[in-house]
């Protein structure tokens, strides 16, 4: 349980602990810089040409939040580990999900452009 | 267990069915190492990713689906031949009508869905000390920030549905002048019917969430949780809270930013 419960020591009774937020911080301290550097290649990738380029980037800077929240927030990186893989595996079949079906919406969107227009 | 067959029916004194048993293989086995409570609403968290990654995944299709605006963002016009892209449509302020300033209000709401996830987690924190007071204190501060980011979803939707005082002339000649679930003046009917459903039903998870801080502030400031001896509540709500803060990066990303 590492950094999070360094509450064990030595308590008088009716004593409180000091609190320990050094961790909590850091995480908000990152989160924070990545949210901004969403906004900056937001605003300086704007060609149509690096769009997916740019779209990739801001997908792996919100896997890498998520990881941030999940982690350290919601505290499954310490875990056991038989409940991390419980819950992030059944994750993995939405990222089947989303890849299979935005492939066949690109997929529909062609059929009805194209075979169907005069 | 009277009428028990096994074969340590004659060992065992009658205390023994009243025992708790604590082999491996009588559930006196603990492989998570998390309590019951937590173990619940992780696996109901898993059960709501599935819910929204339906509808992120709609969204992806959807999108997908229709066409792309393919021209340069600074000669970008409404229209429903053509997907809206996100920095053109919320580019509003409160309070600064008529200024474009694009994302400038998500960013915000954003930032203070931030600072609550980051009041939560010392509210949990506070409760691992059993120090009341800071429980409080921290407890309010979510309550507060999470209050604060449905009033601005609030303004957000109000200004979605008003629209702008230009509008958008529509395929029947008529000018359209903000959105519904038929129509819109952004781009496509399912922009519009998307940004309803997924920020609303995000919101909605939200405004169950201050719900569940507005008790379990009440609960702390009576002291169930002190006389219980721990403060698991506040951390099975702390997940409920993170996650619906989880939620909304990807829905900032994917709603927002690509």
């Amino acid at each position: 349980m590492s950094v999070n419960h360094a509450t064990e020591l030595e308590l008088h009774p009716g004593e409180i602990a000091k609190p320990n937020t050094g961790w909590i911080w850091k995480t908000f301290w990152i989160l924070v810089i990545i949210t901004a550097a969403e906004f900056v290649i937001a605003f300086s990738m704007t060609s149509p040409g690096l769009r997916t380029l740019r779209n990739s980037i801001f997908i792996v800077m919100t896997i890498l939040k998520a990881f941030f929240i999940v982690g350290e927030f919601m505290h499954l990186k310490h875990e056991a580990k038989s409940l991390i893989w419980t819950i992030l595996v059944p994750t993995a079949l939405l990222v089947w999900l989303v890849v299979a079906l935005i492939t066949e919406g690109s997929y529909v969107g062609e059929v009805l452009s194209h075979m169907f227009s005069s | 267990m009277a009428h028990s067959t096994t074969l340590q029916q004659t060992a065992a004194p009658a205390a023994f069915a009243d025992a708790p048993r604590t082999g491996t293989w009588d559930g006196g086995n603990e492989p998570f190492k998390a309590s019951y409570g937590k173990l619940m609403m992780w696996f109901f968290l898993l059960s709501d990713a599935f819910t929204f990654g339906a509808f992120l995944t709609a969204y992806g299709l959807i999108r997908h689906k229709h066409g792309v605006f393919t021209g340069q963002a600074k000669d970008f016009f409404f229209s429903s031949a053509h997907w809206p892209i996100p920095e053109k449509v919320f580019n509003a302020f409160p309070g600064l009508h008529g200024i474009d300033l694009p994302l400038a209000f998500v960013a915000l709401m954003t930032m203070i869905l931030i600072f609550s996830s980051v009041t939560m987690v010392l509210a949990v924190e506070a409760g691992h000390r059993m120090d009341k007071a800071d429980v409080q204190k921290w407890l309010l501060w979510t309550i507060l920030f999470g209050s604060m980011f449905l009033s601005s979803q609030a303004w957000e939707w109000s200004h979605f549905i008003g629209g702008t005082e230009a509008g958008t002339r529509m395929a029947d000649g008529s000018i359209m002048h903000g959105a519904n679930l038929a129509a819109n003046q952004y781009g496509p009917p399912l922009f519009a019917d998307l940004f309803f459903f997924i920020t609303g039903f995000h919101g909605t998870h939200v405004f169950s969430g201050v719900c569940l801080l507005v008790w379990c502030f009440i609960a702390t400031t009576n002291g169930t949780f002190e006389k219980r001896g721990h403060y698991e509540m506040i951390e099975k709500i702390g997940l409920y809270w993170h996650f619906v803060d989880l939620v909304w990066v990807f829905v900032f990303t994917f709603f927002y930013l690509v």
